[in-house]
């Protein structure tokens, strides 16, 4: 299967205010296949949501490469970064904050299909097809992000990384300011998007009873280090370090 | 417990419609002075430079609702042309140190380290002069003059809105919708233009509906010092300068333009209190 994604000895030194360095990454090195479900979980502070956000280039690395679909974007601005976003995508954890609340939702998901070329009409087209695959009517593409509920607003958050028909997307805790009955229906949506489209999926999660039925693979991170790394049953059964074994114990 | 809920939804809905009607109201006002100083030559009874020696301190009558002052001019014809130097310099200066402070402001945020951090030491230097003294100064070098006066006071007023731009792009930049708009591939332009102006206008227009009111004092301030317009160019400032030795005896010379600045820098404070409310999103 093709790489979409590699990652290479990916690195973030945070300057610590007091004096001294926080390594918030430390060499970190995975490949994700295309339209493979990669899980990334480990406790708050363990660099999870610090390489999501190195690999969206939302924050730059200290140190280390990425590679999307064959090409490093590690340095990449401008142009080839705009580029590099039609190839991936991120759902944000908190939907409310990921929608303007001066734009509709219909203005946030076709922003990406305006801004690469498609017209006004076929832009709400596009919109109006992706909010009915994830779940909504055709009227949310009018409504605010603060008239929606939270499970609403994430499928249009689902939707507008959708848009561009990336073939990674980024989940940034994307499930987790969601409740358990709605966390249930967006997994399922999302199971349902993968299969169909064949995208893959980069899950950053703290929850790994959640990741269990959901990726193919797991990673778990702790303190800016990957400590384990298998499918989720030999991580789940058979847990090779301390620390992915408490991790387990708090969830049962 | 629904029967609770029921009278906090209904007191929610009147506070937001006297917000409103209060808007309206003093919307309606303060484009009232607007309109009065920019059609000020049509509704003026009288010419206002026009002197008439044998009515010279005239009381307030039939004929000069506001008397008239030392040279005999129609008081009210005085008052309401003046209103077109205090108004509309002053709605001029405030949407001039509005829209250049603001601009100051986003690029210093978004270009951020030596950009911001000159611009920004630059704008505490204005910030580190005592106001109206330092605009006297700028006045005195310049000249009298209505325009020295208004480059003087926007000289010392735009940091402020430096700095409320700044520190508003600055939260904006770190809010997930400005990351979501940039992995949309918007570029900067459209980033400012389609994110960061509309969530920042908010708070800088209430800032600049109650600048108005304190800008309309100082302008006139500077022209009762003599630094503004000069006589007998009718601006209130001047004119209460001018007339401020009749007070004892004829105080209707000063007291109609003093009234005048009263009113004005009255209603638009009001103004922006209201909208600030209006815009105040727990009001909603």
């Amino acid at each position: 299967m093709d790489k979409i994604l590699q990652v290479r000895h990916l690195k973030k030194i945070f300057p610590r205010q007091e004096g001294g360095e926080i390594f918030a990454v430390d060499d970190v090195s995975f490949t994700l296949s295309a339209g493979e479900k990669l899980a990334i979980i480990g406790e708050s502070g363990s660099g999870k949501t610090t390489v999501a956000r190195m690999i969206a280039r939302l924050i730059p690395p200290t140190a280390g490469r990425i590679f999307l679909a064959g090409e490093e974007i590690t340095q990449a601005k401008g142009k080839q970064l705009q580029k590099a976003y039609t190839q991936m995508q991120m759902v944000f954890q908190n939907p409310v904050d990921s929608f303007d609340p001066r734009c509709t939702l219909g203005d946030g998901i076709s922003e990406s299909l305006i801004n690469h070329g498609r017209s006004r009409e076929q832009a709400k087209k596009i919109t109006e097809n992706l909010l009915a695959l994830c779940g909504l009517t055709a009227d949310f593409a009018d409504r605010y992000p603060h008239e929606v509920s939270g499970g609403q607003c994430q499928r249009a958050a689902i939707a507008r990384a959708l848009a561009i028909e990336p073939q990674l997307v980024i989940l940034d805790e994307a499930t987790s300011a969601l409740d358990v009955t709605v966390q249930a229906e967006v997994l399922s949506l999302l199971n349902r998007l993968q299969q169909d489209r064949g995208i893959a999926y980069l899950f950053i999660c703290h929850d790994i009873a959640m990741v269990q039925d959901f990726c193919d693979r797991v990673i778990v991170m702790h303190e800016g280090r990957i400590v384990e790394e298998g499918t989720p049953d030999e991580v789940i059964n058979n847990p090779q370090e301390e620390y992915t074994k408490n991790l387990i114990d708090s969830v049962l | 417990m629904s029967q609770s809920a029921a009278p906090t939804i209904r007191l929610q809905n009147v506070q937001k419609n006297t917000s409103q009607r209060k808007l309206y109201f003093f919307g309606a006002l303060a484009l009232l002075l607007v309109v009065v100083s920019f059609f000020s030559e049509q509704l003026c009874p009288y010419d206002p430079y026009m002197q008439d020696m044998s009515l010279t301190k005239a009381a307030p009558s039939a004929e000069h609702l506001l008397g008239t002052d030392r040279y005999g001019r129609d008081m009210l014809s005085r008052v309401i042309a003046g209103s077109k130097t205090s108004i509309f310099s002053t709605l001029l200066l405030v949407s001039f140190i509005t829209l250049f402070g603001s601009l100051i402001g986003i690029i210093c945020a978004w270009m951020g380290r030596k950009t911001d951090t000159v611009l920004m030491r630059l704008s505490d230097m204005f910030l580190a002069f005592p106001g109206l003294v330092f605009a006297l100064a700028v006045a005195a070098v310049l000249g009298g003059g209505v325009h020295n006066a208004i480059l003087a006071l926007a000289a010392i007023s735009w940091p402020k809105y430096a700095r409320l731009a700044r520190s508003q792009t600055l939260a904006l930049q770190a809010a997930p919708f400005m990351q979501a708009a940039k992995m949309a591939g918007s570029s900067t332009f459209k980033l400012i233009y389609k994110h960061v102006i509309p969530n920042i206008s908010g708070p800088i227009l209430v800032t600049a509906v109650l600048d108005i009111g304190t800008m309309m004092m100082e302008l006139a301030g500077l022209s009762f010092l003599g630094l503004g317009a000069k006589p007998p160019i009718p601006e209130w400032g001047s004119m209460m300068s001018d007339t401020r030795n009749l007070l004892p005896t004829q105080p209707w010379v000063t007291l109609a333009p003093g009234f005048a600045i009263f009113f004005s820098v009255m209603i638009f404070n009001l103004l922006g209190d209201t909208v600030r409310d209006y815009l105040d999103p727990k009001r909603r």
